[in-house]
C-alpha cells in the first residue's frame, strides 16, 4: 500500500480498486474493527460528559473513587469471562464460584481459624479447580459451554448455600483477608487495594494475551478451532488453560468481594455472572470468539458503573439504571456485528 | 488486534456465522431465565414422636430463599415443631428473592403430595392462583412473614407487622433528631417489584417519622422535602439493595456521593444495613444513624456495638412454629386459628432493641432483645 492513485479517477484495474482512498464511514469502520476497545471508550466519555452535566458532583474525586471502588468486583470477574469469551466459549458459572470462593476463604479464616494467607490461598486453588471441571468438561466430554457451566451454575450455588447454611461470616477489622478493601487516598482519590489488584490483573492477563504465545494461541483458537488444529495448536490445552487462568481471576475477585462485603454473605454479588458477561460484550469482545481486549471489558464494566452512579446522582428512579444497561447491551452487539463485516 | 490464521477462513466467515449472533442473543436470554428457575431446593423432615397423635400429617414449608438466615431460621424452628406434632413436613424455597416459578412448582407438589396445608413466605403475587388452588384442594394456606396481596389469598397470615416495625424505626428516628432537619437515605429490597415487605417496612418508617408515602403500592412517592414530626426533612434517595451487603454498600456509597449531608439511614434488612455502615465508615460518617428491621442475634450485636441505631426485632422461628402447630391441630379436627383482635392477621410481635433510650419510645436492650432472636 504506498501508491495512492488519484482519487477523483474511476479505478481502472483490481490494482486501483484496493488502492482507492476508503471513504470517512470506511475509514471509521476499519479503525473499530482493529482497536475494539474504541467504542466503548467513546461511550464511556460520552456517559461521562451527559452525567457530569446532570450533576456537577458526578465528577468529583471522591465520587469517581466510588466508582472505581464499586466496579472492582465485576471488573475482575470480567477478565476470567473475557478469556472463556475469546475462545467462543460463555461462562455462567463464574460469579457462582466467586461467591463460593468468597464464603470459603471467609469461613476458614472465622469458623476455623485457618491463618488468612492460607484460607486465601484455599479459596484460590478451589476457584481454579472448579473451573478446570468446566474445562475439562468442555474439551473431554465435549458439551457447549453454555451447557456445561449452566449446569455448574446451579450445582456451585447450591454447594455455596449448602456450605453457609445460611449463614453470613463478618471478619473482624484487621483481619488479613480484609486487606483487599484498605483505602489508598492521594488527596480527595481514595482508591482501596482491591481496586489497585483489579488494575495489576488487566495489565498481567492484558500483556499475557497480546505478548506470549499462550494469548495467541487463545485467539487463534477462538477465531477458528480448525484452521488451530492444522496449524498445531493443541486446541483442548489452551481450551483448559483459559478456564483455569479464568479461575484465578475469580480468585481475585472473590479477595475483593470479601473486602467490600466485610466478609461472607452468600446473597453477596449473585447478579456479579450476567454482569461480567455484560461488561465484556458492552467492552467489545465478540460472543464469536477470537475478537477483543481484555482492557474493553474493564471499559465494559466502567460504562454499567458510571450508568448506575450517574443516573443515582441525578434522582432518576433506578429502574431505569436497569433499562440504561439493556439498551446498551443491544446497541454494543449491533456495533460489533457491523465491524464484523469488513473484510480483513 | 488480529491474526494471521484467521484470513484463511474469512472469506466466508462472516456470512456463515451471521445466524449465530440471534442464537448467541437467546443464549443469554435463556441463561439469565433458567438461572433464575432452574432448580428447586427441598428436603424432608420427618417427625419421630407421637406425641402429636393421630396419622402423620403432611405439611409444606415453602420459604422465600434458603440463603438468608431469616428463612433458614423459620425451617429449623418448623422442624423442631414437626417432630414434637408427628408432622411430615417438606421444605422447599426459591432460588433468590422474587423467584415465584419454584414457589409455584412447590405449591402443585404439596396439592399432588396430599399435604394438609402450605406455610409460604411469598416471593410475589403471581402464586396466588396456585394458592387458590391448593385451597379448592382442601388444604390450609397459611401465608408466614409476608402477607399476601390480596391477603385473602392466604387463609391467615402469621407475620410480623411490617409496617409497625418500620414504624418503631421511624418514630425512634425521628425522636432522636430532637428537631434538627432530617436528611433521610432510604434503602429498599428492590425497584418496587411489588414485594409488601418492601411497600411496608419503606412506608412504616416513613409514617414513624411523621411523613406521607405518598402511595399505597410505591415506594419513592412521598413529597422529597417537607415536615416531618420534628422539623423539615429531605429525602436523599431511594435506592435497591437486594438486601445483601454488596447491594447495601453500593447503595449507600451512591445516596453519599449525591448527598454528603444525609443524617438518617433506614434499611430494609441487617444485611443492607451492614453494608451501608461500610459505606459510611469508608466515607468518615460513623455518626450517622442506620435503622434496620430483622432481630437476628447477630444484628443485635451490632445494636449493642453501635454500628446499628436501632433493630426492629421480628421472630420468624416463633412464625414457622406457630403455622405447623395450627395445621396440625386443624388436621386433627381442631378449630381454625384466629387472627389477632384488630387486626386482619395473626400478630407475632415487634419489639424495637436499641442502647440509648428516647422519650415516648418503648425500647429493649440489644442483651433483652438477644433471648428471642434467630440465627446465631
Amino acid at each position: 500500500m504506498t501508491a495512492h492513485v488519484d482519487s477523483h479517477a474511476a479505478p481502472t484495474s483490481a490494482e486501483d480498486f484496493l488502492n482507492r482512498r476508503a471513504t470517512l464511514s470506511q475509514r471509521i469502520h476499519t479503525v473499530l474493527h482493529r482497536q475494539p476497545a474504541l467504542s466503548p471508550a467513546i461511550v464511556l466519555v460520552l456517559a461521562g460528559a451527559v452525567f457530569a452535566l446532570l450533576n456537577s458532583r458526578f465528577y468529583q474525586l471522591g465520587n469517581l473513587s466510588l466508582v472505581a471502588q464499586q466496579v472492582a468486583v465485576v471488573g475482575s470477574l470480567a477478565v476470567g469471562q473475557t478469556l472463556v469469551i475469546l475462545t467462543a466459549g460463555i461462562d455462567l458459572s463464574i460469579g457462582a464460584v466467586m461467591v463460593l470462593s468468597s464464603l470459603v476463604m471467609s469461613k476458614l479464616a472465622f469458623d476455623h481459624g485457618v491463618p488468612g494467607v492460607l484460607a486465601l490461598l484455599i479459596g484460590a486453588a478451589l476457584a481454579v479447580a472448579a473451573q478446570a471441571v468446566n474445562g475439562l468438561l468442555v474439551t473431554r466430554i465435549k458439551l457447549p459451554p453454555f451447557i456445561v457451566t449452566l449446569g455448574t451454575l446451579s450445582i456451585f450455588t447450591a454447594a455455596t448455600l449448602i456450605f453457609a447454611k445460611g449463614q453470613t461470616v463478618a471478619l473482624p477489622p484487621g483481619a488479613f483477608l480484609l486487606w483487599s478493601s484498605q483505602t489508598i487516598s492521594l488527596g480527595s482519590l481514595h482508591l482501596t487495594t482491591g481496586v489497585l489488584l483489579m488494575i495489576a490483573l488487566y495489565a498481567v492477563i492484558g500483556f499475557a494475551l497480546r505478548y506470549t504465545a499462550w494469548g495467541r494461541h487463545l485467539y487463534a483458537v477462538g477465531d477458528d478451532v480448525e484452521a488451530s488444529r492444522l496449524a498445531g495448536i493443541s486446541v483442548n490445552r489452551v481450551l483448559l488453560s483459559a478456564y483455569m487462568v479464568a479461575g484465578l481471576a475469580i480468585a481475585v475477585a472473590a479477595w475483593i468481594l470479601v473486602g467490600r462485603v466485610g466478609g461472607g454473605d452468600p446473597n453477596s454479588g449473585i447478579n456479579a455472572n450476567l454482569e461480567s458477561i455484560t461488561a465484556v460484550v458492552i467492552g467489545g469482545t465478540s460472543l464469536f470468539g477470537g475478537r477483543g481486549v481484555v482492557l474493553g471489558s474493564l471499559i465494559g464494566a466502567c460504562i454499567v458503573q458510571v450508568f448506575d452512579n450517574g443516573l443515582a446522582l441525578a434522582g432518576f428512579d433506578p429502574n431505569y439504571q436497569v433499562l440504561a444497561v439493556g439498551v446498551l447491551v443491544i446497541a454494543a452487539v449491533s456495533v460489533d456485528q457491523w465491524i464484523r463485516s469488513v473484510k480483513s | 488486534m488480529h491474526i494471521s490464521i484467521r484470513s484463511a477462513a474469512a472469506a466466508s466467515h462472516d456470512r456463515s456465522r451471521r445466524p449465530q449472533l440471534a442464537s448467541a442473543g437467546l443464549v443469554v436470554c435463556l441463561a439469565a431465565s433458567l438461572a433464575a428457575c432452574s432448580s428447586s431446593s427441598g428436603t424432608t423432615a420427618t417427625g419421630g414422636s407421637a406425641s402429636g397423635g393421630g396419622a402423620k400429617v403432611g405439611v409444606a414449608l415453602i420459604l422465600k430463599t434458603l440463603s438468608n438466615p431469616y428463612f433458614v431460621s423459620m425451617e429449623k424452628d418448623a422442624k423442631t415443631e414437626a417432630a414434637k406434632d408427628n408432622v411430615s413436613l417438606t421444605v422447599a424455597a426459591g432460588n433468590t428473592d422474587g423467584d415465584t416459578q419454584t414457589q409455584i412448582s412447590a405449591i402443585d407438589t404439596a396439592i399432588s403430595r396430599g399435604d394438609k396445608g402450605i406455610l409460604i413466605t411469598t416471593n410475589g403475587d403471581a402464586v396466588n392462583a396456585a394458592l387458590n388452588q391448593a385451597k379448592q384442594a382442601g388444604l390450609f394456606v397459611i401465608a408466614l412473614d409476608t402477607a399476601t396481596n390480596p391477603a385473602t389469598v392466604a387463609d391467615i397470615t402469621y407475620a410480623t407487622d411490617n409496617t409497625q416495625a418500620g414504624k418503631l424505626d421511624g418514630q425512634y428516628a425521628a425522636t432522636a433528631l430532637g428537631g434538627k432537619p432530617a436528611d433521610i437515605a432510604m434503602l429498599d429490597l428492590f425497584n418496587n417489584q411489588v414485594v409488601s415487605v418492601d411497600i411496608n417496612r419503606d412506608h412504616g418508617f416513613l409514617q414513624g417519622m411523621g411523613i406521607d408515602p405518598g402511595s399505597t403500592t410505591q415506594n419513592a412517592k412521598e413529597s422529597k422535602t417537607g415536615k416531618y414530626s420534628g422539623g423539615t426533612y429531605t429525602v436523599a434517595c431511594h435506592q435497591p439493595t437486594q438486601g445483601a451487603i454488596d447491594g447495601g454498600r453500593t447503595a449507600m456509597e451512591n445516596c453519599l456521593s449525591a448527598d454528603p449531608n444525609i443524617n438518617v439511614v433506614y434499611a430494609i434488612n441487617e444485611p443492607a444495613a451492614e453494608g451501608a455502615y461500610a459505606a459510611l465508615k469508608a466515607a468518615g460518617k460513623t455518626d450517622v444513624p442506620v435503622y434496620a428491621i430483622d432481630g437476628s442475634c447477630a444484628g443485635l450485636k451490632l445494636v449493642a456495638s453501635g454500628e446499628l441505631a436501632a433493630d426492629a426485632v421480628q421472630y420468624p422461628g416463633k412464625m414457622a412454629s406457630l403455622g405447623v402447630d395450627a395445621i396440625a391441630k386443624l388436621a386433627r379436627g381442631g378449630s381454625k386459628p384466629a387472627v389477632t383482635s384488630g387486626k386482619d392477621f395473626y400478630d407475632t410481635g415487634t419489639a424495637l432493641a436499641a442502647t440509648k433510650p428516647q422519650t415516648g419510645v418503648t425500647i429493649e436492650s440489644p442483651d433483652q432483645a438477644a433471648g428471642a432472636c434467630w440465627g446465631n
